[in-house]
């Protein structure tokens, strides 16, 4: 119970004055995407089934193995730039952060591995 | 934290079933939610018989009908039973709208009303609508000048006055507020379809001197930008008019100020 007027705990502590990068990154993350994954599934999809030495061949030809790095960089971006909303939607108070430090940990950590992956066939 | 069941003391029990009209051929069921706070008990549906013969044809009418001929203790909020004054919104059928503007062809079956979703009850169908009316008022609802008063009245082109329409017309229900699972999950900080529709109406007006602050206010990962862009709000609104429009605005013009 605390004595607080109605005005005080509309407004709280007032505007983070933030919000507008992520809303903006994910904008330009989606549509980033959208020319993307095409790419990446006819890309992908082309070699689907090959010999161990017919992937690594087709990868280290630049147009294949930088779409599906852009790929997997933006797409973990935007995965977790996504995940973060649906984390302040649903979740708060100390879990919150928890939450949101684990995915971002995640997120960074699989674009990380699926970009190594790529660069060590295409090298 | 998301809260997905009722808690023990809210969740709603079968209430009492009045007796039908005698001698009524055209007879409607009524089902409405009940809650009193002097008498402990959890919620309940009543259950009403109305003639349809002798019944007005909106929702409201019924209600009232209900309360001056079987039951006084039914509790609701009315006024001006045109669609003017926003106080008997509640959820009909399903749908959260007004009232005395409702009708009840609209209706198919028996007629189910209980008060605006994820609000605190007041009475019967009378929710809290105390930090609904605050975070209103904290978006500063009226004109904000710099300029030294003109002589005569603010001018506005007729070009600039049609932008407000589609926007002044809301007559601050909670219809669309209650309707949004983001002002059901953050309410608290998250301002609703309706607080955001009523600030973009004085951010665009040409007269305000105030629109970087206004903007300043609302750039918040939780004041503005928990609108998922769901169009419940759009879906509800008794008036026809389109919050998640005017909120997708204001997202527009925080980007052109960073971009």
């Amino acid at each position: 119970m605390a004595f607080l007027t109605d005005r005080k705990r509309a407004t709280g502590w007032g505007a983070a004055k933030s919000g507008t990068e992520h809303f903006w990154a994910m904008k330009k993350s989606s549509v980033a995407l959208l020319v993307l994954i095409p790419f990446f599934v006819f890309t992908f999809g082309g070699i689907l089934g090959s010999s161990f030495e017919e992937v690594q061949a087709y990868y280290a030809r630049p147009f294949p193995a930088i779409i599906a790095a852009l790929t997997l960089i933006v797409g973990f971006k935007h995965f977790n730039d996504g995940f973060q909303v649906l984390i302040e939607d649903y979740v708060h108070g100390i879990w919150e952060k928890i939450l949101i430090l684990g995915m971002t940990c995640i997120s960074y950590g699989a674009a990380a591995v699926g970009v190594f992956a790529i660069a060590k066939m295409a090298l | 934290m998301v809260q997905l069941t009722l808690p023990k003391n809210s969740t709603i029990r079968t209430g009492k079933t009045w007796p039908k009209p005698e001698g009524a051929t055209n007879v409607r069921k009524f089902s409405i939610y009940r809650w009193n706070p002097d008498d402990g008990k959890n919620p309940q549906v009543d259950t009403y018989f109305v003639d349809m013969d002798k019944c007005g044809p909106m929702v409201l009418d019924a209600l009232i009908k209900i309360k001056n001929e079987i039951d006084p203790t039914l509790t609701f909020r009315r006024s001006c039973r045109e669609g003017i004054c926003g106080s008997c919104a509640m959820n009909i059928d399903g749908i959260n709208t007004l009232a005395c503007i409702y009708g009840l062809d609209e209706v198919t079956g028996d007629v189910k009303i209980y008060p605006l979703p994820h609000m605190p009850v007041v009475k019967d169908l009378i929710p809290d609508l105390t930090h609904f009316y605050a975070q209103h008022a904290s978006i500063m609802p009226w004109l904000e000048t710099k300029t030294n008063r003109p002589a005569k009245e603010w001018k506005q082109s007729i070009e600039d006055r049609k932008k407000l329409d589609g926007l002044y017309e809301c007559v601050m229900c909670a219809s669309c507020s209650t309707a949004c699972p983001s002002y059901w999950w953050n309410g608290d900080r998250y301002l609703g379809p309706a607080a955001l529709l009523h600030a973009y109406r004085w951010i665009i007006d040409s007269r305000d001197e105030a629109t970087g602050e206004r903007l300043d206010d609302l750039e918040d990962p939780f004041k503005l930008y928990r609108c998922h862009t769901i169009m419940n709000c759009a879906k509800t609104c008794p008036k026809g008019l389109n919050p998640a429009k005017a909120i997708a605005e204001i997202k527009k013009m925080m980007v052109e100020r960073h971009v």
